[in-house]
């Protein structure tokens, strides 16, 4: 009776720990943030002295031009990268998608952008895009072509530029994983019936590669919105708003305007949004699962 | 194009070749330019010949080296200070979140219980949070809710043995920053951990339980043994959140706690012009990171597609 207790008990052990830190510290802080989203909140109060102010904040935000031109270049600057970085990496994986030798020396070069810190990553791009001793203007004088203002003139691109550079790999090694995972069968079939390089990708291997190719767009384009360390260092959102994207703009209504409120609403407005998107991933993998599943069946008919 | 025989096209090599440089030429410009005078660096001598120096290091980590430089005067980077902090946060949050995380995931895979779709699907909903957007709460709760009253009975007891104010909050602590980053980390360790415990096959547990082992007995000595490549994968990933944090981390700590990634910024604002000696913290933070990577490459692209693929 008592070993019965305790097997039942198990579970709930095992997970206690987890879900009691998560409840504190990500649950309880979301709900906090919510409730102070209708408060005008500034740092030195405590939410319980700040003043109700039902749904002011979201309003103003709904009327704010700079919220909106930061909104938009959050959205340029994912949509920008998240299609940049695909057509590169899958591009790639299906190019070197063979036999190479030392191919994990190969991955290994190629995480590392991956694994350093944004910072530092910031740090290098901002250096190689300075105006006098950069790499790239440097580079430009030496072949005689005039200098370019990078982060000036040109600073979301050279943004998504920097971004490209570390998050490219990302989807090279999971589209090239994917890749290397094909049925044989079906490109031995396509290649025997005389199927030309182009015609085996376009209709054998990115059909079969998509359902991983769209997860992986999805959870970069959630990655997307969480960028702001390489932004913070490389330009600090601006020159102007150019470059100042959602996160950004939330830490600094939060620091430097010292409006909480805003800064929770603002945060409300962004976490929709990727709420959105996530849901939108869920629908997508029931709906692949169910797919994959008639699939099987199909291919077992076949064989 | 992609049969086996066109492997020696040098057409296909330059391409790798081109891509390699590109990946790993930027790190390698930074760790060239950490050894360079700033005189060096702004007039351009650009190319390998310079003479190496390493006095950018020192005025880095001047506060713990046990030497005094000539070149310095007065040593105003805590660099030595912000990695040790750096180092106890990562460490210990990467610790906390494996050992929680690994038993959350196992208990989602193995046992059948009420309320536990709720939590794995909440478990997903939450990795797609910002850490931008846990900014204003976390500020809030860590700086006001989160504290130990100074008239309470444990602040009074911490101000009657320690002195002080009394009033200790998580806010400005290690364990402050450790707390959120175990938080905000627990999510994906139990997602790509989850992969790999359904990997491990039943009848070793049953084994074990046959034998007379306790499921804390099961879970320790058969199951995680046998999930080391995830364990090594998820400690990566989690150590590298954790070592390259940089927006809570800065909300969170004080002169004494704060981190490197902290001060790297701070530097960057303050001092524009003196690159070599911001190369160097760089390439001092990046370090680590490059060392597992070097390490562990393989752990970490199973950890990467698993995450990934399993949706």
């Amino acid at each position: 009776m008592r070993t019965a207790m305790a097997n039942r008990l198990t579970p709930y052990m095992f997970m206690a720990p987890a879900v009691i830190i998560m409840a504190i510290a990500l649950m309880y802080p979301l709900g906090y943030m919510v409730w102070g989203s209708f408060r005008d909140w500034n740092p030195s109060q405590t939410i319980g002295e700040a003043e109700f102010v039902g749904l002011k904040n979201y309003i103003f935000l709904w009327n704010d031009p700079n919220f909106h031109e930061s909104l938009g270049v959050t959205l340029r600057f994912a949509f920008f990268v998240v299609t940049i970085e695909m057509i590169i990496g899958v591009g790639l994986a299906l190019l070197l998608d063979r036999e190479i030798r030392g191919i994990s020396i190969l991955r290994t070069m190629f995480i590392l952008p991956m694994m350093i810190a944004p910072v530092v990553v910031g740090l290098m791009w901002r250096y190689m895009y300075h105006p006098t001793v950069g790499t790239f203007n440097r580079f430009l004088d030496s072949i005689g072509l005039p200098r370019v203002d990078w982060l000036g003139d040109y600073a979301l691109t050279s943004v998504i530029i920097a971004d490209i550079w570390q998050w490219t790999p990302f989807i090279f090694i999971l589209s090239l994983a994917a890749l290397q995972s094909l049925p044989r069968s079906a490109l031995e079939a396509a290649r025997i019936d005389g199927a030309t390089a182009w015609q085996q990708i376009i209709h054998i291997k990115l059909p079969l590669m998509m359902p991983v190719l769209i997860v992986t767009a999805l959870l970069r384009l959630i990655d997307a919105f969480k960028v702001l360390e390489v932004i913070l260092v490389m330009t600090e959102g601006g020159p102007g708003l150019s470059t100042e994207i959602l996160a950004l703009r939330i830490s600094r209504t939060a620091t430097e305007f010292r409006e909480l409120g805003v800064a929770a609403a603002m945060s409300n407005y962004l976490l929709i949004l990727l709420l959105l998107l996530t849901v939108g991933m869920f629908a997508f993998n029931r709906w692949q699962e169910a797919r994959a599943a008639r699939l099987n069946a199909l291919v077992e008919e076949e064989s | 194009m992609s049969t086996p025989n066109s492997r020696a096209n040098p057409a296909f090599y330059a391409v790798i070749a081109l891509l390699v440089f590109m990946s790993v030429g930027p790190v390698i410009l930074m760790f060239m330019n950490s050894f360079k005078l700033d005189v060096d660096i702004i007039s351009g001598t650009s190319g390998l010949i310079f003479l190496p120096t390493i006095q950018n290091y020192e005025k880095a980590l001047c506060d713990v080296l046990w030497y005094e430089p000539d070149h310095i005067d007065f040593c105003s980077l805590k660099f030595g200070n912000a990695f040790i902090n750096s180092l106890i946060i990562a460490l210990v949050s990467t610790a906390l979140t494996l050992v929680i995380g690994c038993m959350a995931a196992y208990a989602l895979v193995r046992f059948r219980f009420m309320g536990r779709d709720t939590v794995s699907l909440s478990t997903l909903m939450v990795r797609m949070v910002p850490p931008a957007v846990l900014l204003v709460p976390v500020f809030g709760l860590w700086n006001n809710e989160f504290c130990l009253d100074r008239d309470g009975l444990i602040g009074g007891a911490i101000r009657d043995t320690f002195g002080g104010r009394g009033d200790v909050c998580l806010a400005g602590t290690h364990s402050g920053i450790i707390l959120i980053y175990v938080a905000m980390n627990l999510p994906f360790v139990i997602w790509i951990l989850q992969s790999f415990i359904v990997q491990v096959p039943r009848s070793l547990e049953e084994a074990a339980r046959v034998d007379g082992a306790g499921p804390f007995q099961v879970f320790f000595k058969v199951v995680l043994p046998l999930i080391k490549p995830g364990l090594a994968a998820a400690a990566i990933f989690t150590f590298r959140i954790a070592w390259n944090e940089y927006l809570l981390a800065s909300a969170l700590s004080d002169r004494d706690t704060r981190t490197v990634p902290i001060l790297i910024v701070n530097n960057m604002s303050e001092f524009n012009v003196e690159w070599g000696v911001i190369m160097a913290t760089g390439m001092l933070l990046a370090i680590p990171p490059i060392i597992f990577t070097l390490l562990a490459s393989r752990q970490i692209i199973t950890g990467m597609t698993a995450g990934a693929v399993k949706g």
